[in-house]
């Protein structure tokens, strides 16, 4: 695989949930605002942890095994994607298993008013969401 | 800093995300609890896969060296607050009423 193994685990990890949005009806893509406002500022942080390890020689990638194209701070474009992929995968599974529990997740209809604090989550104690 | 130090900070910092800054309370609830397994089995294969073929090249100094399939358990943090910080954000950005739940039950 080459210079393409990077990508090619990024684009396995994507396949391997992107199946949850038609199944499940998860409508995560298609709530494709909330969605990049949430990887956005994941990209930022974790990317500059992420030049901060690199700085500081706490890992290095293998030139041999990614596509050579290096961003700002001299992250692989792979590192950068996996910022992407890996939220993305996170926020699908967490959608998909709210949907089959039909627990509370705390983004719920009045479930906890401007400021208020989260209440602490009761397994099946029935959220306003689930007329159906 | 090692990566050791620099994950369990990570970690810290991530629940304080969760439970003090964005108030969303993930680590008090079950649908977290049930996913974040699921997500870390995946987490491992791909840390596994990157760190066994060496795409991903580790400095012994930075790290323990205790491995769990191949990567450092330090990946393992790494990878928890990557996710907790996501997931949170997810549920912040809801509740303060972008695209939630509630438009999608129109059955």
């Amino acid at each position: 695989m080459g210079r393409l193994t990077y990508l090619a685990v990024l684009a396995g990890c994507l396949l391997a949930a992107l199946w949850l949005e038609p199944v499940f009806r998860v409508d995560v893509l298609r709530r494709w605002r909330r969605l990049l406002l949430t990887v956005a500022p994941v990209v930022l942080v974790f990317g500059l942890w992420d030049v901060a390890a690199v700085a500081a020689g706490h890992w290095s990638f293998d030139p041999a095994q990614t596509t050579g194209v290096l961003l700002p701070g001299g992250l692989p474009l792979e590192e950068v994607l996996f910022f992407v992929v890996v939220p993305v995968c996170a926020v699908l599974g967490f959608e998909a298993v709210r949907t089959v529990l039909r627990w509370p997740v705390g983004d719920e209809r009045g479930a906890a008013g401007p400021g208020g604090a989260p209440r602490g989550g009761t397994p099946g104690g029935g959220g306003p969401g689930g007329g159906g | 800093m090692t990566y050791t130090q620099a994950a369990l900070l990570g970690v810290v910092a991530a629940m304080l995300v969760d439970l003090a800054v964005l108030r969303t309370g993930l680590l008090r609830r079950g649908v977290f609890w049930v996913t974040y397994p699921i997500v870390v089995a995946f987490q491992l294969l791909v840390n596994g896969v990157l760190t066994g073929r060496s795409v991903v090249r580790y400095h012994p100094d930075a790290i323990l060296g205790v491995r769990l399939a191949y990567a450092p358990v330090e990946d393992l943090l790494f990878g928890f607050a990557l996710v907790l910080v996501s997931l949170s954000l997810w549920v912040w950005w809801g509740r303060r009423g972008v695209q939630p739940p509630d438009h999608r039950r129109k059955v």
